[in-house]
């Protein structure tokens, strides 16, 4: 498994490097701009990459996954969702920074539900609020964040219904 | 510093970077497919249609990638133009709830079933909470 996972990186670095090459045979500006892009999001994730290494580092000292695990999966559905709604929330930076720590959290038993909350919660940015007053106005933003949040328990549902019938 | 901290932050790192392959992977793929998909080119995708621009909102928040905020630059522009608030919502939504081309890591690190299932939700969901905001919002 490990050794599949190490090849599946791999390859996907490689089909990323040849798509490079590949853009860059029909225009040369293409993956020029593109790694330009790449590198000015690299430096501006430096603070996310230390943030999530923070988290992982004090989860790690702190608290035993396991022990959370167990505890949060033995919570009522309420209760585990507005933890993953507010872990949500909280989170910043792109999602797939915070893949490996929940992947962690699953391997120690966290149900799928809970992090689909998690991933869906995220859409709901706190801090780009004002933005999207500025352009939607106050009244949307209220509406729509809340019927997000709403979305994101029924997801949790759902997940966890798939989940007790092996689908997931 | 004490052992257990000094371990907890080696082993973190250390997980750090048994992924870098991933992130660096996404994030240049995530570059070059805005490069090679222009913003501009959004507005001239919908055709008027509500229920048909919902779904291309949806499709196009889907493969897309960014900030939020590009998104909301974008579904201003799109309302401006005269597209239904329904769609531009979609299209919101999708964006930071699907993510297509980071699917293959979402499905490396939480599993193939899950990344499929999930996004297949979120997509539909798009549409739904699309239409339950611009209902509430006429009611309320």
């Amino acid at each position: 498994m490990k050794k599949k996972n190490i090849l599946f990186r791999r390859s996907f670095l490689f089909i990323v490097v040849m798509a490079y090459l590949i853009t860059g045979f029909f225009d040369t500006d293409i993956p020029v701009k593109a790694a330009k892009l790449s590198l000015g999001t690299l430096i501006r994730l430096i603070p996310v990459f230390l943030l999530v290494l923070f988290f992982m580092a004090l989860f790690d000292y702190f608290i035993n996954i396991l022990e959370v695990a167990k505890k949060i999966n033995k919570t009522s559905g309420v209760k585990r969702y507005l933890i993953a709604m507010i872990g949500g929330l909280i989170s910043s930076g792109p999602v797939y920074m915070w893949y490996p720590l929940l992947k962690e959290m699953r391997d120690k038993g966290i149900g799928c539900d809970s992090i689909a909350v998690f991933i869906y919660c995220r859409s709901i940015k706190p801090p780009l609020i004002p933005i999207m007053i500025f352009y939607f106005g106050l009244k949307y933003t209220i509406i729509l964040s809340f019927v997000i949040a709403i979305m994101s328990i029924i997801q949790g549902i759902i997940m966890m219904e798939l989940e007790k019938i092996n689908v997931l | 510093m004490n052992k257990k901290l000094l371990s907890s932050l080696k082993k973190s790192v250390r997980e750090l970077l048994s992924m870098i392959e991933l992130l660096l992977g996404t994030i240049f793929l995530l570059s070059l497919v805005s490069i090679l998909v222009p913003k501009e080119k959004y507005t001239s995708i919908f055709g008027g249609n509500h229920a048909v621009d919902s779904i291309i909102g949806s499709i196009l928040g889907s493969v897309s990638i960014g900030s939020p905020v590009v998104s909301y630059i974008i579904g201003g522009e799109l309302l401006n133009r005269g597209i239904s608030l329904i769609a531009v919502t979609s299209f919101l939504v999708a964006w930071v709830t699907v993510g297509l081309i980071q699917l293959p890591v979402e499905a490396a690190f939480l599993g193939r079933k899950f990344a499929i299932i999930r996004n297949l939700i979120s997509f539909l969901f798009s549409m739904i909470v699309a239409v339950t905001t611009v209902i509430l919002l006429g009611l309320i």
